[in-house]
């Protein structure tokens, strides 16, 4: 083994790369699940975003357009989520899985013609002056602008949730839809828009995977990344940074695991492929055992249908 | 059910037995295990089935699944194509081998025809190509172009197939630069562009300038391309989108002549169970254009290379060669016997890393 042949500065580089998929469909979750809306829908909108966003960026030749398209879709296919449990009252863990099937059988229809075609090349930003500091330049200041993009959506929705007047309403549709229904705020109404607003952001995610990542379309290509955004959330005990951290936590672990094979690791890779996983449970067991369980800051809500009349 | 419907619906199925039998077409099915706009292995398989219509016009009848997994879900797949009256089928990829003895089995009248396996049966051959060939002409450009002699090679699934390719072209890269490193990933899928220019990137990230693959999509491609300064090879398919620079040249499969001869031979009644794995000299493996950013010599010494091994001069497992521990393979002049060579499961010396068992 020579772990000197890894490259760290790079190897940092990469993995906020190959974290932004998850961030971005896990703070979109947050703000869905502080609503108290559960949608298990995550992987279907993001495999959604993935094709509309590399269908509109190859049609139109702008990134720009694509993630544009991604974010709208994935905003559409939520509304169809949102109009089953908010006015049907259907079941969300049941219409959530539904929702991730029904967003993979779809992509897979719309990506009939997609498959093999090469996506654009997106540039990296190097932003002036930053990005020669030694070490941290490479690592922080050499992204493409999504990157930066995921980061500022983590610190609106920190400073939102925590400091205005409309993060305050909606963490109280999350904690006590009676109440605030009863001090007259339409809780169907901002749940929906906790749901689009989850929707977009996965479709976001699933775009950056197909535009700039690989950047291609496959079936199936997310390849499970919208359950590690569910389980993130709950890692981060729905708190914005901490899903930061969580999200560049897994996404290093992945490289890292590929990394290690490259510099002749003797390690079963399957032990290295399955160690996000393990990490994760290992910390929801930490988490929900004691006293001061961090599992009792999960919105009050969370899951459960709100009628106005019952 | 009434009598008179019952009647009516035999008379339907008997005339409609009758019909298909009329047509008396060859059907020949296809079990893919990517989607067939890979750009890879699988495309080139479809390429064959395509020539197989083009040939034959009326007479075949072609059906293919794409994105078929391997394993119990391939069984069902193969199943539902022999009851479906598939003749022949054609099972692409080695995963698939299991599958296909246990499906032909229960279908004695169907012929089955398994890519890159070793299994066979009194209704299955196998076929392969002699990839290895095409891998020997790679190491050589590799070993001659690499400038921090490392080589990184993305590897699907340690089968002998795969070995026999990373065996071939770090014998052949180190032949012509001594200070050659080859670091192997592997990423067990066949098909998984996220992953697949994930280790791309960890490759070139530690400082490879070659990136070899035995996966099927294009991903590794763009990973290259975007870093700039590293050169990659078409697997499979030419991947022609990608020349001249990265992809410097690359192996081409060309299923088309076998896939008409055996359904020929389906026709003709004189199908039998054959074990074929051919190469450069009967056109199986063809070696894609050498692209100009490879220096006018070394692409000179690589095309006489694919002369000599088409010629049957030169045989890339040409002793001395020690395995990886040590000890002695092949001698002196001594060559690998096809049998050795279709079971490989070591290293050659100067590999670093392990097998995964």
């Amino acid at each position: 083994m020579d772990l000197s042949s890894i490259n760290w500065i790079l190897l940092l580089a990469s993995l906020m790369v190959a974290s932004t998929p998850i961030l971005l469909a896990a703070i979109g979750e947050l703000v869905c699940e502080r609503a108290g809306v559960l949608n298990l829908g995550v992987e279907g909108m993001m495999i959604t975003g993935a094709i509309c966003g590399f269908a509109i960026s190859v049609e139109t030749q702008s990134a720009t357009l694509g993630f544009i398209a991604a974010a709208l879709s994935g905003a559409a296919l939520s509304m169809i989520f949102g109009f089953l449990t908010q006015y049907l009252l259907s079941n969300q863990v049941a219409t959530g899985l539904a929702l991730t099937l029904f967003g993979l059988g779809l992509s897979a229809l719309i990506g009939q013609g997609y498959i093999g075609i090469k996506g654009l090349e997106i540039a990296s930003l190097h932003i002036p002056l930053l990005s020669d500091i030694p070490v941290l330049g490479p690592i922080l200041f050499r992204h493409d602008l999504m990157v930066y993009v995921s980061i500022a959506i983590v610190a609106a929705t920190w400073a939102t949730l925590k400091y205005t007047r409309a993060g305050l309403i909606l963490r109280a549709v999350g904690e006590n839809h009676d109440a605030a229904h009863a001090l007259g705020y339409k809780v169907i109404r901002i749940r929906l828009m906790a749901i689009a607003f989850g929707g977009a952001c996965a479709g976001l995610g699933g775009a950056y995977l197909s535009v700039v990542r690989v950047p291609q379309w496959t079936e199936g290509m997310t390849a499970g990344a919208g359950w590690i955004a569910l389980a993130l959330v709950v890692f981060a005990s729905w708190k914005p940074w901490r899903i930061l951290v969580g999200a560049y936590l897994f996404g290093g672990l992945s490289v890292l695991q590929l990394n290690l094979q490259a510099a002749g690791l003797k390690v079963p890779v399957e032990y290295l492929s399955m160690s996000p996983y393990l990490i994760t449970i290992l910390v929801l067991v930490i988490m929900s055992s004691g006293r001061s369980r961090a599992a009792l800051n999960a919105p009050a809500e969370l899951g459960r249908s709100f009628h106005a009349s019952s | 059910m009434t009598l008179k419907t019952l009647l009516a619906g035999t008379a339907l199925a008997v005339g409609l037995a009758g019909a298909a039998f009329a047509e008396d077409k060859t059907k020949v099915g296809f079990i893919y295990v990517g989607p067939i706009g890979d750009g890879g292995w699988s495309y080139e398989h479809n390429e064959g089935r395509l020539a197989v219509e083009e040939h034959f016009g009326d007479k075949v009848e072609t059906i293919y699944q794409e994105s078929v997994p391997e394993g119990a879900d391939a069984e069902r797949a193969m199943t539902q194509m022999a009851l479906g009256g598939a003749d022949l089928i054609f099972t692409t990829s080695f995963g698939y081998m299991d599958p296909t003895i246990n499906v032909a089995a229960k279908f004695p009248d169907v012929k089955f025809e398994h890519a890159t396996g070793f299994k066979r049966a009194d209704n299955v051959s196998t076929y392969s190509a002699r990839f290895y060939e095409g891998r020997a002409v790679q190491g050589h450009i590799a070993g001659k172009m690499t400038k921090t002699n490392k080589v990184g090679y993305i590897g699907s699934f340690p089968i002998p197939e795969v070995i026999r390719g990373i065996n071939s072209a770090y014998l052949h890269a180190k032949k012509v630069n001594p200070d050659v490193e080859f670091s192997v990933i592997w990423v067990y899928t066949w098909f998984d562009p996220a992953k697949e220019a994930d280790a791309a990137k960890a490759l070139i990230e530690q400082g490879a300038d070659v990136v070899l693959q035995h996966t099927d999509s294009t991903a590794p491609q763009a990973a290259a391309q975007e870093a700039g300064n590293v050169i990659t090879f078409g697997q499979a398919s030419d991947m022609a989108d990608y020349g001249p620079m990265p992809r410097v040249s690359s192996i081409i499969d060309n299923w088309s002549p076998y896939y008409i001869q055996q359904v020929q031979a389906v026709m003709d009644g004189t199908w039998t169970s054959v074990d074929t794995w051919d190469g450069i000299s009967t056109g199986m493996v063809k070696i894609g254009e050498i692209t100009d950013a490879v220096p006018a010599d070394v692409k000179e010494e690589a095309l006489a290379m694919v002369e000599a091994i088409g010629a049957g001069e030169y045989h890339p497992f040409t002793g001395p060669i020690n395995k990886q521990d040590g000890s002695a393979w092949l001698a002196e002049g001594e060559v690998a016997d096809d049998g050795t060579l279709a079971g490989m499961n070591f290293y050659v010396e100067g590999i670093t890393g392990e097998i995964p068992q």
